[in-house]
């Protein structure tokens, strides 16, 4: 029996239409990448609100500090710039921030504080968190939420 | 002189792909493994100077309406307790009723920075019901049109109330 001999040529498989998707994914990925994960901490359930809308521009001076439930101790904890920190330690990196203001010529007042706090967090904490914001000196919060779909 | 003449017909000029295709899925396995979705988040404004929280008296014409909200016994509970005032409400939906009736429906003719809300707390209320309370007396979704119609723009905390524990 007899066989025929397969030809030399080599077989080129047709990668112009892989490269093309696989740069739109690429694309698409940049697009939506979302590097201020350390301002938005997986640990926090925010509560959800229908009416809470992104802010429709910017904050001048933004500062966000995060309170999470620690679950196992059933205790709160600050989260400040991604570390971890009792509330006791909040004023002297407040103070910090606001003498970093003042060398930048703004006041605490023109700076906004954004509270991403649990939804399972004591509000009386949240109230000590607004406090001594206060007194070092800031004045403008934003208590941030989850935004909900209508209906 | 002898001009050598490159022999055209010889092959393809073949560029090399493969390192390409290399640093692409390199890339995109990058891209998918970081990928991560986030919920959209919107925040609620409340400027609180240290003066009006510690009672001092502000420039507001109309005393701030009073929410007090209370720790339900079972932190899972839907809804915690809500006063408007002295009356006792049944739910947030009730409180949304009776700040548009006090400010005036949120209409055209309202006046959302006219008034002003207190919210007074537990400590050991879960923050939960705060952010329910906050939308309450902000605003509503007209369900016609499905915009929102603003309430009460001016929000701010009472004095904390001391902790169950101590």
């Amino acid at each position: 029996m007899r066989y025929k001999k397969a030809d030399n040529e080599l077989l080129e498989a047709d990668l112009t239409p892989m490269i093309d998707m696989t740069f739109q994914l690429i694309a698409f990925f940049m697009l939506i990448i979302n590097f201020t994960e350390a301002e938005q901490d997986q640990r926090i359930q925010l509560p959800k609100s229908e009416l809470a809308r992104p802010p429709e521009q910017p904050f001048e001076v933004a500062l966000t500090i995060q309170l999470m439930k620690d679950s196992k101790t059933d205790q709160e904890l600050i989260i400040y710039g991604g570390e971890v920190m009792p509330l006791a330690n909040l004023q002297r990196v407040l103070a910090r921030e606001r003498e970093y203001l003042t060398r930048t010529k703004r006041s605490p007042a023109d700076a906004t504080i954004i509270i991403r706090a649990d939804g399972r967090a004591k509000t009386g904490v949240v109230q000590q968190i607004i406090e001594t914001c206060q007194e070092v000196g800031f004045e403008q919060f934003a208590l941030r939420a989850q935004q909900e779909e209508a209906g | 002189m002898k001009i050598r003449h490159r022999d055209s017909d010889s092959g393809k000029i073949q560029l090399e792909m493969t390192p390409m295709i290399d640093i692409v899925f390199q890339l995109l396995v990058f891209f998918i493994m970081t990928f991560k979705v986030v919920a959209v988040e919107g925040d609620f404004n409340i400027k609180m100077p240290r003066m009006s929280a510690g009672g001092a008296p502000s420039d507001q014409l109309i005393p701030p309406l009073r929410v007090r909200l209370t720790t339900p016994q079972d932190p899972n509970a839907p809804v915690c307790g809500i006063y408007f005032g002295q009356r006792q409400l049944a739910s947030f939906e009730d409180l949304r009723n009776e700040v548009a009736a006090t400010v005036g429906g949120g209409g055209p003719n309202a006046d959302a920075d006219e008034y002003e809300v207190e919210l007074d707390c537990d400590f050991d209320l879960p923050y939960r019901f705060v952010i329910d309370a906050i939308t309450a007396v902000s605003g509503y979704r007209d369900p016609s049109s499905g915009q929102i119609v603003p309430l009460v723009r001016k929000i701010k905390f009472a004095p904390p109330r001391q902790a169950s524990g101590g």
